[in-house]
């Protein structure tokens, strides 16, 4: 832990320590116009400073709020950086949030001064600018489509630097001031305000100090060891805290290179030029890869399909244990090493992974089937457990621990424990300030001695000495007859199989357990168009007897599965449905962070709850959606409702 | 969703000018003695009922068909006939009702192929690809890209263009006929068969490219709403000849228009 001393204790101070330390090596990239951009540490500093003084001469002051909404470019890293120089304190907000939520976050936050990416961020901005008496400024990324808007308060981030070097060039002390305002930062200053998408309620803004970032990141280097060779893609919401550290905090620590894609749609094909080094992704990512994969390899020829499920096989038998080290028998190894060459080495290229040292996993639990399958492939991804309280890390697996159903030992300084209820409580370094301005809030959160409640519930597993979640705490419920019954767990046995998006399961205080599923359209339709048969809408698909047969299977399935485990036995799935729209964030439906928010859509689809319960063979639903553009529509069904086999529990033996 | 620019009000000097023209293909009349004129820098809109002469129209403008009778003034040059490759060299660039793409090509190739005639190098040095050949295709590459930057088509790039959705495909013909950098786009039903994200995407990209490049377009379009969100005037017409010319609230109001679209027995 003290390891690096407090000298380069603020980002600003990081920056200048990189810029002579690793003056000559990339800091960040991106690709512009189909060519990689490179700057190295030392323009990173000249172009910080000047967006810096540029600030400055646009009235920013110490503690102000500088809100950054856009997709993972240069620039808005450097705008944090730029802020944080005059103790100003970045804001970064979900660039897919509607005008109406940015709203909440910019009044909350008392943002004085908005960097943006583009015009379609700039267009929300200004819908809501009369509500915030505040903002001062916006500065934007992309000049194109803004050329005949009023220019007011509207600047490109490039003049604003331009401003800052004219004022660097004309007046020598313009250097120095920045200078000293930089290293009168502060360690215990407040580094960063990140809005957590929260599942109930209003977003908080959690409060993270220099120290908590900092020491956080270097101690995760450190599990890690990563040094200043790594590449990393940056490509997860900037709001998040896991692209706050591992796309800035990390790369600031340790030194190295942060890659910005072209957009957000080219990623994969940008990870893949990059080859990138550490990534980091939520389960879905690594879901929908294996998902896109398997779908292709179903269209691909028979003799290529053959082979890629032969060695898939030779994979799931042998990969795993020669990536942990363990003892193999010859042959296992000599068809594995065949298989490098013919499967997994040129799959593993095409999905930009070749390069791989270390891949985190978090966010939510990922199918323990899919965990494996990427290891298998000799990728060494790991769970990580963390929250944004935390500056992420509370607890990660070590390189040669590796389980598909725990997330790890606690992470260097972490302290974990489990209270009575189940719930798991940590204390960290990383440990937030507060929520900004409810005290309240965070009192319920934090306790006096510095333990932070996690709301989820989880335990400590004997065997290995790792922490297990099972559920968030206050969703971990009991059927009537006194089952034990955790959502989440159940819903991600469903969400393994590729044909199904998104389950929501039900049962706490019922009788027994059901689930509304979403299809997933890229598996399903390219399963619709195999089988011949014709659909007009998703709506028409999702509905669709022969789907309903399909997705019957996988969820008795599930109900075996589920019948092997002791505790979950209990909590099997008797009825299930369809449901005629994908579950969306637009809606309010699942958080910007693609977290399915099982109350909401409760009351939404109450007349469907009350017909899984009722017996009904189907029922009437009518759902306002939100398109893109924040208009709003009907959207009406009749959904059909099957029952599924249930194995049967031996109950007479623990009555007898 | 866009108030009229300076450039707009002080349009008044005519790009294009259709005088009294007539085409017919044996004995039906297409279009017959239709006037009307495209103002540099404006977005001007054709409607018009199924088979009112609107696709004829544009081809005839574009040197496609030839008109019977009747002549068209282009920058100035009043001209009777005119071959599309002329057209083309004289600045009009178009996109077709049914997607005309390379489709066994790259959308890049595409776009690329839509720089054919800014290419100063012959068949030789291109493929030889060194010296001279080889700066100036790194020339139009950048072009290209920029074009791809601004449709925001980056993802795309090296894809087939027959593996893409409509919506995409159309977007590269779009890309296609920018990268001629034409003074005159026409569009030629640019928003059919589109889903409303994609159609709302392809209204800022012409609006862009307007405000961006300055390019005056004529586009046929279907869509009552779109029309009123992307153009100041508009021509309508039904059986080949010219019934309203005016504003898109003016047109809107138009007795015969309405007769026209709600089907009048004539």
């Amino acid at each position: 832990m003290a390891s690096e001393p407090a000298r380069a204790d603020t980002f600003p101070k990081l920056l200048m320590r990189n810029a002579r330390a690793y003056a000559d090596r990339p800091a960040y990239r991106h690709k512009d116009l189909g060519i990689w951009q490179v700057w190295t540490w030392a323009q990173v500093l000249d172009e910080v400073r000047a967006l810096s003084v540029g600030l400055r001469e646009l009235g920013l002051a110490r503690d102000d709020k500088v809100a950054i909404v856009g997709s993972n470019r240069p620039r808005l890293y450097w705008a944090m950086c730029a802020a944080q120089a005059w103790s100003a304190v970045p804001v970064p907000i979900y660039a897919d949030s509607v005008a109406e939520e940015m709203a909440y976050i910019l009044e909350h936050a008392e943002v004085t001064i908005a960097v943006v990416e583009d015009q379609e961020q700039v267009d929300k901005l200004l819908s809501i600018a009369d509500r915030l008496p505040r903002l001062s400024f916006i500065l934007y990324d992309e000049p194109r489509g803004l050329r005949d808007y009023d220019h007011q308060r509207l600047k490109w981030i490039v003049d604003v630097q331009k401003l800052g070097r004219d004022s660097l060039a004309a007046d020598a002390q313009s250097l120095k001031r920045w200078e000293a305002a930089v290293a009168e930062g502060r360690g215990e200053d407040l580094a960063v305000m990140l809005y957590t998408s929260g599942t109930t309620g209003r977003p908080k803004g959690v409060m993270l100090t220099f120290d908590n970032l900092i020491i956080s990141a270097i101690n995760g280097n450190e599990f890690d060891s990563l040094g200043p060779d790594e590449q990393v893609v940056a490509y997860l919401p900037l709001a998040w805290v896991g692209d706050h550290v591992f796309s800035y905090a990390q790369p600031f620590t340790a030194g190295f290179c942060v890659n910005c894609p072209e957009s957000p749609e080219t990623v994969s094909e940008d990870r893949r030029e990059i080859g990138t080094t550490y990534a980091f992704a939520p389960p879905r990512i690594y879901e929908n890869l294996i998902t896109l994969t398997m779908v292709r390899m179903e269209d691909a020829g028979r003799l290529k399909r053959n082979m890629f499920h032969y060695f898939i096989a030779v994979a799931r038998r042998w990969g795993e244990k020669i990536l942990n080290r363990e003892k193999v028998p010859l042959h296992g190894r000599a068809l594995y090493w065949l298989g490098e060459r013919l499967v997994y080495g040129p799959l593993k290229n095409r999905l930009g992974v070749s390069r791989i040292r270390l891949a985190y996993t978090a966010g939510e639990a990922i199918g323990p089937e899919i965990f494996r399958f990427w290891r298998s492939l000799g990728v060494n991804l790991k769970q990580l457990y963390g929250q944004t309280e935390a500056s992420v890390y509370i607890t990660a697996q070590p390189d040669g621990e590796i389980y598909a159903d725990t997330v790890g030992k606690p992470n260097i300084g972490v302290d974990i424990k489990v209270a009575e209820n189940g719930e798991v409580l940590f204390k960290s370094p990383g440990v937030f300030v507060g929520y900004y301005k409810e005290p309240q809030k965070t009192a319920e959160t934090k306790t006096t001695d510095g333990w932070v409640h996690t709301g989820d519930a989880g335990f400590i597993d004997a065997k290995t000495g790792h922490l297990k979640i099972i559920d968030r705490a206050k969703d971990v419920g009991r059927l009537n007859d006194g089952s034990l019954l955790a959502p989440k767990y159940i819903e991600n046995k469903l969400k393994f199989y590729p044909n199904i998006r998104e389950a929501v399961v039900y049962g706490d205080k019922r009788d027994f357990v059901c689930a509304m599923l979403n299809i997933d359209l890229t598996a399903v339709g390219n399963w619709a168009e195999r089988n011949n048969i014709v659909y007009g809408s998703y709506q028409e698909l999702a509905g669709h007897p022969r789907v309903y047969d399909m997705l019957a299977e996988h969820v008795e399935e599930v109900n075996r599965s589920l019948a092997e485990e002791e505790a979950m036995a209990g909590a099997q799935i008797r009825r299930f449905l369809i449901l005629h729209k994908e579950l969306d964030a637009d809606d309010g439906e699942v958080t910007r962070t693609q977290k399915v928010r099982r109350g909401f859509v409760a009351e939404r689809y109450a007349p469907l709850i009350t017909a899984l319960y009722s017996g009904a063979r189907e029922a009437d639903i009518s759902t306002e959606v939100t398109f893109e553009d924040g208009r709003k529509g009907m959207l009406s069904a009749r959904i059909k409702i099957r029952d599924v086999r249930t194995v049967p529990l031996p109950a007479m033996e623990k009555a007898a | 969703m866009r108030a009229p620019s300076e450039r707009d009000v002080a349009a008044g000097e005519v790009l294009l000018a259709v005088e009294n023209v007539s085409l017919a293909f044996g004995g039906i009349k297409a279009v017959s003695g239709v006037s009307f004129d495209i103002r540099k820098g404006e977005i001007r809109a054709i409607i018009g009922p199924n088979g009112a002469g609107k696709t004829s129209l544009l081809n005839v403008i574009n040197g496609f068909y030839h008109p019977q009778q009747g002549r068209i003034i282009f920058k100035g040059k009043p001209r009777s006939a005119m071959r599309p490759y002329e057209a083309a060299l004289g600045g009009i660039a178009r996109t077709f009702q049914n997607v005309a793409l390379f489709k066994g090509m790259t959308a890049l190739d595409n776009i690329m192929a839509g720089r054919t005639l800014k290419m100063r190098r012959g068949f030789f040095w291109q493929l030889l690809r060194v010296g001279p050949a080889l700066a100036e295709e790194i020339e139009q590459r950048r072009r290209v890209e920029e074009i791809i930057d601004f449709l925001k088509i980056q993802h795309v790039r090296k894809i087939q263009v027959g593996k893409l959705s409509y919506g995409l495909q159309k977007r590269v013909e779009l890309g296609r006929a920018l990268a001629m950098e034409p003074d005159l786009l026409l569009l030629d039903e640019p928003m059919a068969g589109m889903n409303l994200e994609e159609k709302e995407d392809m209204c800022r990209f012409i609006l862009d490219v307007n405000a961006h490049y300055g390019t005056t377009i004529a586009l046929i379009e279907h869509d009552m709403g779109v029309v009123m969100d992307l153009s100041e005037r508009v021509l309508v017409l039904d059986h080949g000849i010219k019934i309203a010319d005016g504003s898109p609230t003016e047109v809107q109001a138009d007795r015969a228009v309405i007769d026209a679209y709600l089907g009048l027995s004539h």
